[in-house]
Formats: C-alpha cells, structure tokens, sequence
C-alpha cells in the first residue's frame, strides 16, 4: 500500500513587513540590526492567527475536492489560539467537514509540522489526514526574532489514494536541546548564543536524522532532487546538503528574503513550494530541527500532474503587498497599546451557547437554500425570504464560502473601533444569489468599488481581551491584490 | 382598505425641550421641560390624561427600561403607561400608539412623550454596544454613518452621479439645514457653517464628512392628544389633525434577497404611498407645504426625497441644487434645522418633528415661520438602509 501525500496548500498573510522599517525603527538603540533588514518578512493582519492561516492554508489544499472523504485533522503550531479548547475543531468546523472524524492539536517545537506529518503518514488509513501546520509566532521588538520571523501556514492531505508524493521512510531524532523555548504564561521566545545553537544544534542534531534516514533507505545524497530545510542561520542547509553528497542547487530556498520563518509551519511551506514545481520520480527530503529532527523521504508520483491547479507558495508570495508601517505592526502584534478611545471598550463577550448553536451558520457560513423557489439566503431561516415564496422551513444547508461575490455598496468607516482603520463594510452579492452585510478585510484605500470582485475568508471577527476569548466569522476580501492602491 | 386614521385625532398641545449638550439636565429634566410646555399649550389639567406612551431607544445609558421613568417623573397617577421602541422612529411610534388609543375610543385624552439623554456616555455618536448574542458572532461592527454612507455608494452607481456631484449635492443639504438651524433658539446647532467647511471636513464614513452627520443630543418633545370634538368642547379653534400615520418595517428582503439595489428605501417608498392615501394627497410634491425628514446624514435626506415621491428617481441632486428643498424654495425641508441642527435625541425625534409642523400650522415658528402651510409631512427612520423601520405622519388643518 502506498502511503503519501494527496493535495498541498500554502498560505501567506498579504501584509509583507519591510525589514527595513523595523531597523529604522529601532536604529536608535540597535543600529546593528541593519545588517539583517534584508527583504521582507510576512506579518498577519489584526484578524488573523494561526487558525485563520490554517484555514486558508487548508481550503487551497482541498481545491478541487469533496470534503466528505477527509477523516481527520491535524493541526500543528506553537502559537495556537487556544491552550484549552481544540484548535483543530475550529477548523474542522470552519471547513464544514464532516463529523465523525477525528481531530488533534500536535504543538511544543518548532518541528511539530513535520512530526505531525510523520504522525498522518504513519496512521493513514480510511479517508486522508488533513494536516495543518501554522504560525503566528510574536517577536520582542528588536529581537532577532522580530527580523526572521514570518507569518503562514501550509496544508497537506495524506492518505492511501492518489498520492501525489509516497513516502519512502521517515527518521526521528529527539534531544533536549534547548535553543529557545517559551515557557508558560510567556509572551515571548528566550533564546541561547546563536554560534552554540549552529554548532552543536543545527550542525551535529540535523545530520544524524539525514544520516540514518539515507542509511535506512538506501538512497544516495545525490539522488535528492530537493532538500527542504527551514534555517534562518546562513549556509546551514547548503553545509549539511554538502556533507550529505546532496547536489548544492537541490537545497530549497528558505523564503527567508520573501517571508520569513513561519515556524512550526515553515518545513511544511517549503515542502508545499517544493511540491508545486515536482516532477514524478523526484525525491524530496524534508528535515526539520527542533529538541531533536525529523527527516522525511518523500518521491513524487505521476499522480502530481493530475493534481487541479492551486494558489500554493507561488500564489500566496503574489499576493503580498509591502508594508512599511512598523507601527502598525507593533499595534497589530500587542507589542503596544494604542489609545483606541472609548469605542474600543466594548465588551465582546462571546455567548458559547448562541456560538455553538450557530456553528454552521458562523464557522461554517452557512446559509440556507429554499427548496421550493431556489433562492439561497443568509442567515437560513424558518421562512424563505424571496417575497414571492416565503415558504416555510423549505430551507437546505447551502455554504457561502466558496461563492464568488461582488461589492453591492461599501463604506470606509473612521468611526467605529477597528484595530486596522478605516472599518471597511458593505452590502456583498453572491453570484449564485444572496447577500450579506460584511466586514471586508485585506483592503486598502481606493482598492475597492461597486462591482469589485470578492473572496470569502475566515478571520477573526472580534477579540474579548478581558475572558482571553477570541470569535471567528468570514469576511470579504478583493479578488486583486491592490499593489497599485 | 380601512378607513384610516384621518382627522380622528386632534393635537391639542405640544412641547419640546432645548436640544443640546444638555450637562445640566437628567432625563427627567428634559421630560418635565418638554412636558410642561405642552400642558401649558392644551390648557388642560394633567389629571385629564387618561393613558401615556413613552418613547426611548438608548434606555440602558440613560433612564433604564419600562415606562417608570415617564410615569414617576411627571408623577402619572393610576393609568395606563406604555414604553415603546423602534430605533430612531421611537417617537413617532410613541405617537402612533397615543393617536390609536384615542382614535378607539379607549380613551379622551392621551400623551406621547419621547426622551433621549445621549451625552452621558464620554462619547460622541450613538453608544456602541452588543447587538445580542447572535448578531455579534456574525455583523460587522459598524457605525449608523457608516450603513448609511453606503447609500452614496449605491446610488452614484445606479445614477451614474460622480462621487463629487454627489458629495457637493450632500454638501448643500447640509447647508441648508445650518442656515435654517440659525434660526432656531431650541436647536442644538445654531451656526451657519460655509460650503468650503462642510466639503472639506474630517471624513467620519466615506464620503460621508463630518458635516453629513447629525450628532446626537438630549432632548424631549412631547403631544397631547384627543378627539376633534373633544379639541372643540376644550374650546379650540385652530385645530391641528393627523391625517396619515403609516409604519413600514423591513422584512429581510433588501438585506437578504437579490432586489433591492442599495441606493434607496424600499420600507419609506411603501409608507408614503400608504400615508397619502390615508392623508389624500395626489401630488406630494405640490400639496405638501413643508417636510420634516430622517436626515441622520445628508445622503438620507437626498434619497427620502425621492422616496417620498417628491423628487423623481434619480433627480435629488438636481432637485437639492436647485435649491427646491431651501427655505425659501418650493418645498421647504428641515425649516427646523432637522436631525442636523436641531439635534436628534433618538426617542424624541419623530415628536420634535412633529412639533415643528404643529408650530408651523399654527404660525408659532417665530423667525423661520413659512408662508400659510396646510399640510406637513414627517418622516422618522430608524435602523440602516439594508434593515429599517420607516415611520411617516402627515399632519394638516382640522377642517
């Protein structure tokens, strides 16, 4: 039986930090970190977290495909929203899969994608394994961090059938090797000596996975047509790739100029990119570092030509649109407290009960659609509301999520508390019908009018900072990317 | 069709406290201010008061809910008292139930009082606040500026108006209601303000600027009501009468169907056609003396105008410019200085309305006093374009 990967998806938040915004900002005290404001480093908006990414990571991963063969979920990260509420079951429930499946948060190092995959590639069986791997790792201002750091998520379905790419063997080393770690109640990383961590980290803990793997399989280095390695230590990768008889122009691209490490998910990310230019026959080795590593060995099938097209690592890179604002990303990561006025004081205490009786309608953006005149409808409700039906309780399950939409009448609103002003909201018209009063997110002045293309995504609809509470909803966002704006 | 309430009920008194900032003034300061100036005006003893209706939207920043406020605070003895409210159309629908009892014959005389008491929350605008337990996980925060700047969206594209021949159309209303604002001792907002000033002022919700905002004021207006005949035995003889109260309500259609385009009122279109058939107008645009609409911001009372069929589809702005709705135009609209000038205390509003039109009628309106009007129309909206509640009464000579 061949076990594998069946689909891939990547996601990256629009917002892309320039580096050099951070240096400038903290030139006063720090002038040495110009020497690392290079490129940029992607950044979630104010509603988007490691969930959110997931989500998106893994409805471009699902492109293409019925839902109801997907018999699990995985979702690994070190920055999950919630300690103690599932976080794979938002996203179970945001992508409106099926019930009887099952669920499991993996988290606490930085390789906890990659041992999550191991994981799914070791229990697949009946239905794929949807694996979500995100981060929205937060940097101390000034930190090293705060530079290498990037934001996304990436998302893998595995499985027995039409495996893109079968695993050949995996190998796993663990040690306490403490590089960094943040411990509880901690908002930030505490990290050791960078020189210790390349020499007796990186250098000594990444080789033995890679060695016994190789050992394990058979495989020569230089078979490896790509070597995924996530590294934001200069040279690292190609040192090992060296060591290893991989061929130097096999080691994949760190992303590190055009996103940053999105840790937990960052050898995911790189596997996706390294997916979406795949050709049948090659082999991809994933090893990734942390109290220990993972190596993967991973060839491609024939079955990866049939794969339907997706945005992937090359489609989220495009959408990016530069930031220089560090302000704005200091406000939107918590690192400061702007003074929102009275507006912002509005307790959004959330009613779990009216949450979970709506899950379908609110996580799932569900909507109804009358069986009688065929008018789909959002909320769905008891009576149909096309005046000239109005039957009753007439009304099927019919998601929004996936509709093309358009701009109806829309507003940049300076009154009302948004983290990100203006407060952009309008009418939006669903092409296949019905209409929703939204929030839209992703946004700029000028970027939007009436008739512009939208794109349903899930982000966070409100932050109840007092209860440690954060509420999910869809919002629109332009189809275009607004570079031009 | 019913027969419809049509000079079944007379307004004997009315009164209307000062709009304003009102930091002197409790809730029932400005209820008793409002108050007693209509009792005075009716020249009936309070004891002759039979049932009350009390309007108040904002209740939870001000005076809490139930009609106790009313009834404790002019010290209602032993008689019906009823809290009602419908957003920012609160007042008239305060009215509506006063008109009703006394058209029913369940009572001779009855009150409707309104009251909002805004400027105790630290800031200006309506109180934000939760929506309820389902609304929250699902609309956008918003702001009312910004569900009603919408309607500039929608309508300069299904008029093909430029942003910028729209935004100087709202521009003028606005002016307009400053100049008539000045005019207006009881109004919160008494200064002309220049065109440059109002075009070029602080963006509050695109386009809509500062000056295509009303804010928002404390303030009371109430009336006393009863039957013409009664009006007549009380020894009146310049009798004001109601002849058409219409309510319309959204029922999802515009939010949630496929229809509705965004650039109007579907509910005002439905009540106007209603109320001047109850009222036995023709031709609004000619018979109608004065008007007295929602305009909570400049592009609503733009596009009432064409909803109440007074301007054709799609020709307000030409209508606005031309200065049709000025005070010394055709049709004068907010004489008062409306929402805009004269404030707008939620529960209060549609009453304060109603108040300008009685004063009118009776030729009390002092400096902004128009020329023999005959009929009066208001028009009281509450909600948001996409969801309202539209509340119309027109209101005439007894004859």
């Amino acid at each position: 039986m061949t076990t594998g990967i069946t689909a891939f998806g990547a996601y990256i938040p629009r917002l892309r930090l320039n580096r050099a915004s951070i240096a400038a900002a903290h030139k006063w005290a720090m002038p040495g970190l110009r020497g690392m404001a290079k490129g940029e480093r992607s950044m979630c908006n104010w509603d988007e977290d490691a969930i959110t990414m997931a989500v998106e990571a893994a409805r471009d991963c699902l492109t293409g495909r019925e839902r109801s063969d997907i018999g699990g979920v995985f979702f690994a990260s070190t920055t999950l929203p919630f300690l103690d509420r599932q976080n794979a079951g938002v996203i179970s429930a945001a992508l409106n899969l099926e019930h009887g499946i099952s669920s499991l948060d993996i988290a606490g190092s930085q390789r906890a994608g990659t041992s999550a995959l191991i994981t799914a590639l070791r229990s697949a069986g009946e239905g794929d394994t949807l694996l979500a791997a995100a981060d929205a790792r937060k940097a101390r201002p000034a930190s090293s961090g705060e530079m290498q750091f990037g934001h996304g998520a990436a998302a893998l379905t595995v499985g027995v059938k039409d495996v893109i790419a079968k695993l050949v063997a995996s190998y796993t080393v663990t040690t306490d090797f403490v590089d960094h770690f943040r411990g509880e109640g901690q908002e930030f990383d505490y990290g050791w000596e960078e020189r210790w961590i390349r020499e007796e980290g990186y250098s000594k803990i990444v080789p033995q996975a890679v060695k016994a793997l190789l050992a394990k399989t058979g495989v020569e280095g230089a078979r490896i047509s790509r070597f995924v390695m996530p590294c934001t230590m200069k040279g690292i990768p190609e040192k090992i790739a060296k060591d290893f008889g991989i061929p130097a122009e096999a080691v994949a691209d760190t992303m590190g100029e055009v996103c940053g490490d999105t840790g937990a998910a960052h050898a995911l990310l790189m596997l996706v990119a390294a997916l979406e230019t795949a050709k049948p026959g090659d082999l991809i080795l994933v090893a990734s570092f942390g109290q220990g590593a993972d190596a993967i060995l991973l060839e491609v099938t024939d079955a990866i030509t049939k794969l339907p097209k997706r945005e992937g690592v090359s489609g989220a890179l495009a959408r990016g649109r530069k930031e220089e604002d560090y302000m704005k990303f200091l406000s939107f990561q918590d690192n400061v407290k702007l003074d929102w006025g009275m507006r912002g004081e509005v307790d959004n205490k959330t009613a779990l009960s009216s949450e979970y009786r709506n899950k379908d309608m609110v996580t799932g953006f569900t909507g109804g659609k009358c069986t009688v005149c065929g008018t789909v409808q959002f909320p769905r409700t008891h009576y149909c509301v096309n005046p000239n039906c109005q039957a009753l309780d007439t009304q099927e399950p019919y998601s929004f999520a996936d509709s093309p939409a358009r701009v109806m009448s829309f507003t940049a609103d300076w009154l009302s508390y948004n983290p990100s002003p203006p407060f952009f909201y309008g009418q939006v018209q669903f092409e296949t019908g019905g209409r929703v009063l939204m929030g839209f997110t992703d946004t700029d002045a000028g970027q939007i009018e009436v008739g512009s293309a939208l794109k349903m995504m899930f982000r966070i609809k409100d932050y109840d900072h007092d209860r440690g509470y954060r509420r999910y909803f869809w919002k629109a966002a332009p189809v275009s990317t607004g570079k031009e704006a | 069709m019913a027969r419809g309430i049509r000079d079944k009920v007379a307004i004997i008194g009315m009164g209307c406290s000062k709009f304003g900032e009102r930091w002197d003034a409790n809730a029932e300061d400005l209820i008793v201010e409002a108050f007693n100036e209509a009792l005075t005006d009716a020249g009936i003893e309070k004891n002759q008061i039979e049932a009350a209706w009390f309007g108040t939207a904002f209740d939870r920043v001000h005076v809490g809910a139930s009609a106790l406020p009313l009834s404790t605070s002019l010290r209602l003895s032993s008689i019906p008292v009823t809290r009602v409210e419908n957003m920012c159309a609160t007042g008239t629908e305060a009215l509506r139930g006063a008109t009703y009892a006394v058209a029913s014959g369940a009572c001779d005389i009855a009150l409707a009082l309104g009251v909002e008491k805004l400027k105790d929350t630290g800031y200006g605008g309506l109180p934000a606040g939760s929506r309820g337990p389902l609304p929250d996980l699902w609309v956008p925060n918003g702001s009312a500026p910004g569900n009603f700047a919408q309607l500039a969206t929608a309508y300069s594209a299904k008029h093909g108006v430029s942003a910028k021949d729209l935004k100087e159309a709202i521009g003028h209303v606005s002016w307009k209601s400053h100049q008539n604002g000045a005019k207006n001792a009881k109004a919160h907002l008494q200064k002309p303000v220049p065109m440059e000033t109002i075009l070029g002022a602080q963006m509050i919700a695109e386009p809509l600027g500062l000056f295509d905002c009303c804010g928002v004021s404390d303030g009371s207006a109430c009336a006393i009501v009863t039957t013409p005949e009664i009006a007549k035995a009380l020894g009146k003889t310049d009798i004001v009468s109601i002849k058409a109260l219409q309510l319309c309500l959204s029922d999802g259609v515009e939010s949630t169907f496929n229809t509705w385009d965004g650039s109007h009122f579907a509910t005002t279109r439905v009540a106007a056609k209603k109320a001047y058939e109850e009222a036995g107008i023709k031709d609004p645009r000619k018979e109608l003396s004065m008007i007295e609409v929602h305009d909570c911001f400049s592009i609503t009372e733009l596009v009432t105008m064409e909803d109440l069929y007074i301007s054709a589809e799609g020709q307000a702005v030409k209508d606005v410019m031309d200065g049709f709705y000025d005070a010394d135009g055709p049709l004068p609209c907010q004489i008062d200085g409306g929402l805009k000038c004269f404030g707008h205390p939620i529960g209060a509003s549609g009453l304060r309305m109603v108040y300008e039109v009685y004063l009118q009628l009776l030729g009390r309106a002092g400096p902004r006093q128009l020329k023999n009007p005959t009929f009066g129309l208001t028009h009281n909206l509450g909600g948001a374009p996409h969801s309202n509640v539209s509340a119309i009464a027109v209101i005439g000579r007894y004859n």
